[in-house]
């Protein structure tokens, strides 16, 4: 049971930040039909931002935010001057368009920071909780609930606020909500740096526990993507338990099956999934129009 | 000379002249070892672009294929007991096997589901030559033999230049026949609409399958090559990134463009050796060179170019 317990626990915390990737490739998917391979770039500008910042002697806070602001700017900047000039191209272009930008985001962190691997210091020090004989990291609590924050704040702000409501009229359609007077433009924009805000949050909460550096990003797209077409790709439910599913199956597999192939248990799961539900979990079948 | 221009035979007939000629004015072997790498990488591209630009179905996995063609030569001899001339033909046909097995359940997912599931694919292969380190060497690959055919060691970059020259030439004159017959045509009613083709009476399962096949093949002869031009063959062949590669090529060249596939290739495997020498700024050119080819010229670069040429001389 502890062994359980250890497994799930740090299956939750991976998979919590799996979850915030797959929401945001769930978001800018929503918005533009973009699928955003660079959103694992947030994460790693997330982590790396503030760690050089803390370095600099900006206390942890104020590097966070800054980290957030740096993230926020680079993901405008990617819609206004890669995706919007790309207007009406076809998805794939876009998508080497968004691969182009993580290899040159890429490219940039490895020149403007440096090549090794960094740890932020935990924010709540280091002693673990005992809970049914394992141990809990006061940090992995920290990631899980900041993940379950975010992800309420962006509930209630899609729902509740007049410009989230926007933003899914946008994703709905987009020339009614042209026609009713939003700025679809702007609206797409920000879906942007909402994405890439929650990827950077994600990257400084799980910085002091996986550590980061300049190439994370890679991986943490792969997973994100692969989370969010697992839970059905435009759902931000399918994202969340998407996410927490890989990190979990990953955990699992890793402790009661093989470490070398944990990622493998994973993708297995997720073929028989596909093959089984072909629109992920959440996902409705889509009808062609011919 | 207007229809001469059009008809993908000429174009096959171009490549073959410019295959034969090129050594001429390829001095150095660095040079050939260049013009060698284009050729390989043209022919994944140009299976990949069967796949992705006439039928329509993204694979994010064909690394996968690449690497099972890449280990057949190295295995085979090492630990099986079979000699490199046949492990190239052994490791084609399991990768056509392998792709002929599975590619019905996942060709049956569309668009963003048929990505990860082939990229899912494309890791598992990966990490079978990752882990199984008795086999394959590991994370730090092994040596691969030389190729030797009736008595011809196939060794050196010139050799590898005619080898793998012809089969480009070879593969790019199959294509453009699979293309120009009633399989061309329903693969690309498929592309358009599979509704409409199926309606129509295509058995849509199976040209997709014939084209993920093909490709499936080619990759994997492809990376043959690549192990045996290089003499070492490490799990990166098969990675993920690879996949990335192979993909940026095809779509960079232009999608549904045989000479697209080989311009991909071309850009793609000669800008990293001329960036080199900005050594940290490699990543961030190659970036931006992606990112502004795609903005201008989204159809890719051979497409774009066309129509824009017929626009002029109209």
């Amino acid at each position: 049971m502890a062994e359980f317990l250890q497994f799930a626990f740090s299956g939750l915390t991976v998979g919590a930040i799996y979850a915030l990737v797959a929401l945001g490739f769930t978001l800018i998917y929503n918005a533009s039909d973009v699928i955003n391979f660079a959103q694992g770039e947030f994460v790693m500008l997330g982590g790396m931002v503030t760690v050089f910042a803390l370095a600099a002697g900006v206390p942890l806070p104020l590097a966070a935010l800054l980290a957030v602001i740096v993230a926020v700017g680079v993901g405008l900047a990617l819609y206004k001057l890669a995706i919007a000039p790309a207007r009406g191209a076809s998805a794939v272009t876009l998508i080497i368009i968004t691969i182009g930008a993580s290899i040159l985001l890429r490219g940039v962190a490895s020149l403007v920071f440096d090549k090794n691997f960094h740890s932020l210091p935990p924010f709540a020090g280091n002693k673990p909780f005992m809970v049914g004989g394992a141990a809990l990291l006061p940090q992995s609590v920290i990631v899980l609930i900041g993940a379950g924050v975010i992800v309420l704040a962006l509930w209630l702000f899609m729902t509740r606020t007049l410009t989230g409501k926007a933003i899914m009229a946008t994703a709905a359609n987009r020339l009614a909500a042209r026609l009713v007077g939003i700025n679809t433009g702007a609206m797409v924009g920000l879906s942007f740096a909402v994405s890439a805000a929650i990827g950077a949050v994600g990257g400084i909460l799980a910085a002091p526990i996986t550590l980061t550096s300049y190439d994370v990003g890679t991986l943490l797209a792969l997973k994100g993507f692969a989370a969010a077409m697992l839970g059905g790709m435009g759902k931000p439910l399918g994202a969340v338990v998407g996410g927490l599913m890989i990190g979990l199956l990953e955990a699992f597999g890793a402790g009661y099956i093989s470490s070398s192939y944990k990622d493998a248990i994973a993708f297995i799961v997720i073929l028989v999934v596909l093959f089984a539900m072909p629109q992920g979990l959440f996902g409705r079948a889509r009808v062609e129009r011919v | 000379m207007n229809r001469l221009a059009a008809s993908p035979y000429t174009v096959v007939l171009a490549m073959a002249v410019v295959v034969a000629l090129l050594p001429l004015a390829l001095h150095s072997t660095f040079y050939l070892r260049v013009a060698t790498l284009v050729f390989i990488f043209s022919l994944v591209v140009v299976g990949l672009n069967l796949l992705m630009g006439f039928a329509g179905q993204v694979s994010l996995g064909h690394a996968g294929f690449f690497g099972i063609g890449a280990y057949a030569v190295a295995v085979g001899p090492a630990s099986l007991g079979v000699p490199s001339w046949l492990a190239l033909p052994a490791g084609a046909v399991l990768a056509g096997i392998l792709a002929f097995v599975v590619g019905r359940p996942v060709l049956r997912l569309r668009g963003h589901y048929l990505a990860v599931a082939t990229m899912g694919l494309g890791l598992l292969v990966a990490m079978v030559f990752n882990n199984e380190a008795a086999w394959t060497g590991g994370p730090d690959g092994m040596l691969v033999p030389h190729l030797s055919l009736f008595g011809w060691r196939v060794h050196g970059p010139l050799s590898w230049y005619w080898v793998s020259g012809v089969s480009l030439v070879i593969a790019a004159w199959i294509a453009v026949n699979v293309i120009a017959s009633p399989t061309g045509r329903a693969l690309r009613a498929i592309h358009d609409s599979e509704v409409a083709a199926r309606v129509l009476g295509v058995d849509v399962a199976r040209y997709k399958l014939i084209a993920f096949v093909l490709s499936a093949v080619y990759a994997a002869i492809a990376g043959s090559y690549y192990s045996l031009f290089d003499g070492l063959v490490t799990p990166e062949a098969a990675g993920f990134l690879r996949s990335i590669e192979f993909v940026t090529m095809a779509v960079l060249g232009g999608l549904g463009s045989i000479v697209g596939s080989i311009v991909g290739a071309t850009v793609l495997v000669v800008l990293p050796q001329l960036l080199t020498v900005f050594q940290d700024y490699e990543h961030i050119v190659l970036g931006l060179v992606m990112i502004v080819v795609m903005v201008f010229l989204p159809a890719g670069i051979v497409p774009s170019l066309a129509g824009v040429l017929r626009r002029k001389s109209s």
